[in-house]
């Protein structure tokens, strides 16, 4: 087994997963995986999406059944039926999203199915007075009796923890819990769980933030595409390291610099000047230039999707300002964006993108229709006119432009949605993993409609967890870390070494941080 | 301040202010003979409502609850005056079938993951078409003990009558308000309606919970329809039509949210003493139609309905600014 550090070996694991495997169907999510928690250690959990961070999770804390391997708790081997079952074995879960009642007192999410009771009726006085005594222990002053609702997440999320520990008590297991919280909050849970890990209790931490990492951590255990990467002390590893065993680029690195990308521009078609919004990206200033494509590289939750829907105001920004061709415009709204010639393909297809029951034609023209408004109806032959040319020039392959555009491959679907914005003629076209999920061939398509827009004089902004593929069609590269644009590479430097140097580095951006 | 609070203290003041403008208006109305007409008129769609406010909580509906009060009184009065039951008999044969019956919706609800609002709909169609099947007409009941409860009161100073079903209809207010504020199974309601996935997350048994609820709910519109049956003195197939919108009614105008997780089952009586302050008023006036009665639980509704809204939008707007800050 590999196991980081010789001492590990030897001692005893609070809970162990024995070479665990899942199927999905065909797809196996988890590859005869270990994983050994150790009793006073914070051990992180890293990977990137579809590497089977949550399944191993999910199998940990009960809500999956392994369909090979076995979990055991203490050295005895366990099944794990739910998630309630596994808190009778000592385990207990705080996910992302507090999933607690925010319409209930505090002293009751604490409580909740273990009310002291008294004569078969509540004794809420005994509650109130439990509570306050837990929360201390966590350094919370809060009223018990108070709605939960009304608090911060940052004391949401310590209930939460307060509630798992006080049922389960010997794993603690922490799926993103700063995801949702600022600096400060981050500092007081980090507290917490230092406090907890001291107590002796197994913690497992699930973060993309490799600072986060680095702060609490002790061990880390790597997963890439459902298999075990590697598990090691956390002393032992550089974030370099770190990031080349999460994005599998240990072996040398591929891909060159496309020189068509390279050309000079010149005419700036938007610059965003410390632009940002709170609890989701950090100020950034970008300009960006017609005929030209911005790579965006970052690993998942760095904030690339938030950059994105900032940019194309799904998600308005609170900061900063932006400029379309020199002159100020404001982006409230994606109908805002779009009125000024934008266009976004977001990251999910499957939920944000496609409208999988309307035919092919109907998705094409959605975003047209959605800009001329409701009292400029394209009647249909112009419809199946505009459909048919995309179909076409984007190679389409669909067996009729009527059918259900679920019925399409991921790769199809992702050309309809390209087809959907190109034929409102962008100015400016922010596309969100165009590639994910998608074969081989439609990937090179992909690709080539994007250095083809590119030298038609379109400004895009392209995110993506392929580095190599960043490299081959980016003018200029954005790489984001914890919610910041933390570099701009241009010429030589977009190269796959210098990209996961940036991912993973504290460069200045990170000292000025610490400063501040 | 609990937030929650607020619309239950709003139905309050507008209780009282009318209350106050009515007595001034027809002064005859601040009597106890008043008052107890009140409680015992109101009765059976008071204990109807204490119900549906545990259904609404838990953020469910149940629209079979006027279809059970007239199944109820359909059944009772044929195990009565044709099979010669006893009343007590025939009604806890009644509890029975409507448990019976509350826990089949609840199943239906939780396992075959069907809206509540379709799952009741159709128990509101089955226990009306059940209830013309055994009947078409209206079955009078005459018995003695029947007579003897319903005629049974407690005489209140000032010349009123607190009657047994007025009374009945406190105690199951009382009984609700233990059973949501200070047990278990209430704080599963309010967990199910806050936020059913995390509940059961947090180990709430929600099959067990929901099935509860809805029998909580059949029975106490079985209850309802003995009291209706006794207020009568008949069972009659097409009675209490639409009651469970009133019964809706007075429980979203009592300050529960309609989409579960906050509500007070004091804020019920409330919001059933309203409606019958209404129907009280229009009757007293003598001159309106008394249609009218609808026409302003609309408004009200609508009214607590705007309230409720800003109430928690402007809290959550607080909360936004004080996590901000």
């Amino acid at each position: 087994m590999r196991l980081g550090g010789r001492d590990v070996a030897e001692t005893a694991f609070r809970m162990e997963a024995r070479g665990v495997s899942k199927i999905f169907g065909t797809h196996k999510a988890l590859d005869t995986v270990d994983f050994g928690l150790l009793a006073g250690e914070v051990h992180a959990l890293l990977g990137e999406n579809g590497a089977g961070k949550s399944t191993l999770i999910k199998i940990l804390t009960g809500a999956y059944q392994p369909d090979g391997g076995e979990v055991l708790v203490d050295g005895t081997p366990v099944h794990l039926d739910s998630p309630l079952h596994a808190q009778s074995f000592g385990i207990g879960t705080v996910y992302q999203e507090v999933n607690l009642l925010p319409n209930r007192s505090v002293a009751e999410n604490l409580f909740l199915g273990h009310q002291p009771t008294r004569f078969g009726l509540v004794d809420r006085k005994r509650m109130n007075k439990d509570a306050r005594v837990l929360l201390k222990r966590y350094g919370l002053e809060i009223d018990p009796a108070s709605e939960l609702g009304s608090h911060s997440v940052a004391v949401q999320q310590i209930v939460a923890i307060a509630r798992a520990v006080q049922l389960s008590g010997k794993v603690l297991i922490l799926d993103e819990p700063t995801a949702s919280l600022d600096r400060d909050e981050v500092q007081r849970l980090f507290e917490v769980v230092a406090s907890l890990k001291r107590d002796g209790l197994a913690i497992v931490f699930i973060t993309h933030f490799l600072d986060q990492v680095f702060a609490l951590a002790d061990r880390v255990t790597i997963l890439r595409n459902g298999k075990l990467v590697d598990t090691s002390r956390l002393s032992d590893l550089t974030r370099t390291e770190l990031v080349r065993k999460m994005l599998g680029k240990d072996i040398a690195f591929s891909g060159s610099t496309s020189l068509e990308a390279q050309r000079p521009v010149t005419d700036v078609l938007l610059e965003f000047k410390n632009y940002g919004r709170k609890r989701s990206v950090r100020p950034f200033t970008l300009t960006i230039h017609k005929g030209e494509v911005i790579g965006v590289a970052g690993l998942l939750g760095s904030g690339r999707t938030e950059m994105a829907r900032v940019m194309f105001g799904i998600d308005p920004s609170d900061e900063g300002s932006v400029t379309l061709n020199g002159k100020p415009i404001s982006i409230r709204a994606a109908t805002d964006a779009i009125a000024h010639g934008f266009g976004f393909c977001p990251e999910d297809r499957k939920a944000d993108g496609i409208f999988g029951d309307l035919s092919v034609r109907e998705n094409i023209v959605i975003a047209l229709q959605g800009k001329l408004g409701w009292f400029r109806a394209l009647n249909r032959d112009e419809q199946l006119d505009l459909a048919g040319q995309f179909g076409e020039s984007m190679d389409i392959r669909a067996a009729s432009l009527d059918m259900p555009v679920k019925l399409l491959s991921g790769g199809n679907q992702q050309k309809v949605i390209l087809a959907r914005w190109l034929a409102t003629d962008p100015a400016f076209l922010i596309l969100d993993e165009p590639t994910r999920g998608i074969d081989v061939g439609a990937h090179a398509e992909i690709v080539r409609t994007i250095n083809r827009l590119r030298d038609d004089g379109m400004a895009l902004v392209v995110i993506s967890s392929e580095i190599d593929e960043v490299v081959a069609y980016s003018s200029r590269v954005v790489v984001m870390r914890d919610r910041e644009m933390v570099a701009e590479l241009r010429g030589e430097d977009i190269s796959p070494a210098v990209i996961v140097q940036a991912i993973a580095t504290h460069g200045e951006a990170t000292s000025e941080e610490t400063a501040a | 301040m609990n937030r929650s609070m607020r619309p239950l203290l709003a139905t309050v003041a507008i209780f009282l202010v009318a209350y106050a403008a009515a007595v001034f208006q027809f002064p005859g109305l601040l009597s106890t003979r008043v008052l107890g007409n009140f409680l015992t008129d109101n009765a059976f769609l008071g204990i109807t409502a204490v119900g549906m406010t545990f259904v609404i909580i838990s953020g469910g509906i149940d629209l079979s609850v006027g279809a059970v009060i007239g199944f109820t009184g359909v059944l009772v009065a044929v195990l009565i005056s044709s099979f010669g039951l006893h009343p007590l008999v025939a009604f806890a044969i009644a509890f029975v079938v409507a448990a019976l019956f509350g826990a089949a919706m609840g199943l239906a609800i939780h396992y075959l993951e069907v809206p509540a609002f379709i799952v009741t709909l159709a128990g509101m169609f089955l226990a009306r078409g059940g209830a013309s099947v055994i009947t078409q007409d209206s079955v009078p009941i005459n018995n003695e003990f029947y007579t003897m409860i319903s005629s049974l009161y407690f005489r209140l100073p000032g010349g009123g009558r607190l009657s047994f079903v007025g009374l009945l209809m406190i105690a199951v207010f009382v009984f609700g308000a233990i059973l949501a504020h200070r047990t278990r199974f209430g704080s599963y309601v309010y967990a199910l309606g806050g936020n059913a996935t995390s509940a059961s997350l947090m180990g709430v048994p929600v099959a067990r919970t929901t099935v509860q609820i809805y029998m909580l709910s059949s029975v106490l519109a079985c209850l309802a329809g003995i009291v209706f049956s006794l207020y009568t003195s008949a069972g009659y197939p097409l009675a209490a039509v639409g009651v469970e919108l009133d019964a809706i009614g007075a429980v979203v105008i009592g300050g529960t949210l309609l989409t579960g997780g906050y509500g007070f089952v004091f804020g019920t009586f409330v919001g059933v003493m309203l409606l019958g302050l209404v129907q009280t008023y229009i009757i007293f006036d003598g001159t309106l139609s008394s249609w009218w009665t609808k026409i302003v639980i609309g408004i009200l509704l609508f009214l607590f309905i705007v309230l409720q809204r800003l109430v928690f939008a402007a809290s959550a707007r607080g909360d936004r600014s004080s996590e901000t800050a």
